[in-house]
């Protein structure tokens, strides 16, 4: 439902999005036809409304914010020392590179990259699938993206593909669009790192179609600081007996919001969703994701986990649809969050849409501060009760975390989701 | 053992608490000594665990009179961590689960904690890995609960085995064993008490908190009080225990009607 927004509202969302599409270069490159096509979309579109039941706990407010104009290509900044030395056995690509970011690299046994026709034909058709290439946050960053990283996936590719882009300044904004085409009992893991400060904009786009007997797990780890915001959209479609297993943890971003958007096409795939979002500060960390059944016996195991301190907020909407096709669908979803400050505030909707009769759908959401027991139990062995604290979010945060890509471990995650470096 | 020339390293005196708005301490008084092993027994609802706690420093109760002395200086104005730090040990009833919180990691963190307050150097990783190794011995516990999370899964005699555990490398000068009996069979009673009693010394003192006589068969008490109504209703040796096996409580509750009526 897209009702009308108030005058002064709808004014000042169209002069932003003015102002962002007069400083976007010209359309250019394999990408120019998407490039032309989202601009028009935005055009039209200004902003997403909070009237809008999508957008209702999400205040773009930190978005507006910023004046962002597209960043220019970087050298890798892991030249300069600043980055973890990727683990072994792992590929890293620098996706801010000026030109090809593979140049100098080959790509390990299994992957290929598309070429201009296949690119041409493929890119879109996920999100066609997934009902969302018109959703605002896709239509931005097909309006600015200047490349797409298109990999074929055509075996098990034993390295671990680590993609990593940084949107770093002030008014800087980074487009990354990702594509994966996996083909039949084809494997890959990726773990994206995408890392913000400044007042900058992070928009990331990842399509992935996931053959028959194909398996993706994506680790996505987003850090922000500041300012910095991050739009998110992964949408993947499954064909039967694929598996994705999905793990995403951000934290620092003055607004994040993360959309994902999984269509099992013909059922009998198993999804794995887990998610650990931080909001403290003034941030606000936002959770949107829906999964859809499309045909029988498929498998949903989603876990949602969020801590909110300070005056941060944390908003999750998991929604879940079963239509009548998708009989003999087992799905749980679970939101954990954890309240630690009297300011701070949680959101959490489970939106399940059952249609199909023999289904098994669990769903729970709980929100909790830190349980005086638990404190009190840590502070009788000696620890303070800031130490206590601190463990007991780590060990809340644990259980998303250790389910990251191996290829994690050298970022630290948990330690730089909590702040400690 | 009792030895008149003793330290005191407790001395509770006329000590009144509540919770929410209920009283439950009315006036509790117990002096422990160095090498002292004290049991305190009492129906449920007596106020027993409730005195653990407050000794401990537990949020949820609140001191409304009386005053508790630990080595001399006042136990009520110290922060939880402050009192486990200067070796009061509370064993709990009902240890805590914390999912994702490494046992191993834990036991480290609060051993360091201690043997930092006693001017000892901090142990690192391997150094304390060897310590607990070899303290694992006195609970007979197998180091694969070392890798989980604190208290997740384990079964009631698991929990307590690592209560007892976490007492041998905190080394207390007072350790409350709040109901450790309790959910144990009797050779995980063996096991634990046999790591109570090796743990005893003549610089500690071990207040056993119980509702049976069982416990008090592998551990010898030096004094064994009877608590009833939020006090310490009698005092005596080991054999009051017996008595109390042999007769049941109801002569306390009415040695305690003729006290509140008075």
């Amino acid at each position: 439902m897209v009702a009308a927004m108030s005058n002064s509202a709808a004014v000042a969302a169209s002069a932003w999005v003015t102002t962002f599409l007069e400083r976007l270069p010209a359309p250019v490159g394999e990408l120019e036809a998407v490039q032309w096509r989202g601009r028009e979309a935005l055009s039209r579109q200004p902003l997403p409304s909070r009237r809008q039941e999508d957008w209702r706990f999400t205040d773009l407010a930190a978005l507006t914010a910023l004046a962002p104009a597209l960043a220019p290509a970087l050298a890798p900044a892991s030249e300069q020392g600043r980055w973890p030395e990727p683990a072994a056995g792992v590929v890293r690509l620098w996706l801010d590179a000026p030109g090809d970011p593979l140049a100098g690299q080959s790509l390990p046994a299994g992957l290929s990259l598309l070429d201009a026709d296949e690119v041409q034909q493929a890119l879109g058709h996920t999100l066609a699938t997934c009902n969302c290439e018109q959703h605002w946050p896709v239509e931005l960053n097909q309006a600015s993206a200047p490349r797409v990283l298109a990999l074929r996936v055509s075996a098990v590719v034993a390295p671990t593909l680590e993609l990593v882009s940084q949107a770093a300044g002030d008014g800087v904004m980074r487009p990354v669009r990702v594509l994966l085409l996996l083909e039949e009992k084809a494997s890959l893991e990726v773990l994206q790192v995408q890392l913000g400060s400044g007042s900058s904009l992070t928009s990331l786009v990842i399509e992935a179609h996931l053959g028959r007997e194909s398996t993706l797990r994506h680790g996505l780890l987003a850090l922000g600081e500041g300012p910095a915001c991050f739009l998110g959209h992964l949408a993947v479609e499954q064909e039967p007996r694929s598996l994705l297993e999905s793990v995403w943890a951000s934290h620092g971003w003055a607004l994040s919001r993360f959309e994902p958007r999984v269509v099992q096409v013909d059922g009998e795939a198993t999804t794995s969703l887990k998610a650990l979002q931080l909001a403290d500060g003034q941030q606000l960390a936002d959770t949107h994701s829906r999964v859809e059944f499309r045909g029988p016996e498929g498998q949903l195991d989603q876990l949602h986990k969020a801590i909110a301190d300070d005056r941060g907020r944390s908003v999750f909407n998991g929604a879940v649809k079963v239509p009548r096709a998708a009989q003999r669908t087992n799905a749980s979803q679970l939101s954990r969050n954890l309240l630690i400050s009297n300011q701070a505030r949680i959101d959490t909707k489970p939106e399940l849409e059952i249609v199909a009769d023999d289904v098994r759908c669990a769903h729970g959401a709980t929100v909790s501060r830190l349980q005086t027991d638990e404190l009190f139990y840590l502070q009788s062995r000696g620890l303070s009760a800031a130490v206590a604290a601190g463990l007991l979010k780590r060990g809340f945060c644990e259980e998303v975390l250790r389910a990251l890509p191996a290829a994690a471990a050298p970022w630290r995650p948990l330690q730089r989701l909590l702040g400690e470096i | 053992m009792i030895r008149p020339e003793a330290d005191t390293l407790l001395e509770i005196v006329d000590l009144q608490a509540r919770v929410e708005d209920k009283p439950i301490l009315k006036g509790v008084n117990l002096t422990i000594k160095a090498g002292e092993i004290h049991a305190v027994m009492g129906r449920n609802g007596s106020g027993k665990s409730t005195l653990s706690k407050v000794l401990a420093g537990h949020p949820s109760y609140v001191v409304t009179g009386g005053r508790v002395l630990y080595r001399g200086a006042n136990l009520l104005d110290l922060e939880p961590e402050q009192r486990a730090r200067l070796g009061l040990f509370l064993g709990f009833q009902y240890p805590v689960e914390i999912p994702g919180v490494s046992n191993l990691e834990f036991l480290r963190v609060s051993t360091n904690a201690r043997r930092s307050e006693k001017g000892e150097e901090e142990l690192d990783t391997f150094a304390f890995e060897d310590l607990v190794r070899e303290r694992l011995q006195v609970v007979q516990m197998d180091p694969a609960f070392l890798e989980r999370s604190v208290n997740e899964g384990f079964s009631g005699g698991e929990k307590k085995r690592n209560e007892i555990l976490q007492m041998a490398l905190l080394d207390p000068l007072v350790a409350i064993l709040d109901e450790t009996d309790s959910g144990l069979d009797i050779d995980a009673l063996r096991i634990v008490a046999g790591g109570v009693n090796h743990l005893a010394s003549p610089d500690n003192a071990t207040l056993l908190i119980t509702h049976y006589q069982r416990l008090l068969d592998v551990i010898t008490p030096d004094y064994v009080h009877v608590m009833a109504g939020g006090r310490i209703l009698r005092t005596g040796g080991k054999e009051l225990a017996l008595e109390l096996e042999d007769r049941g409580y109801d002569w306390v509750d009415q040695e305690l009607a003729v006290l509140e009526v008075a």
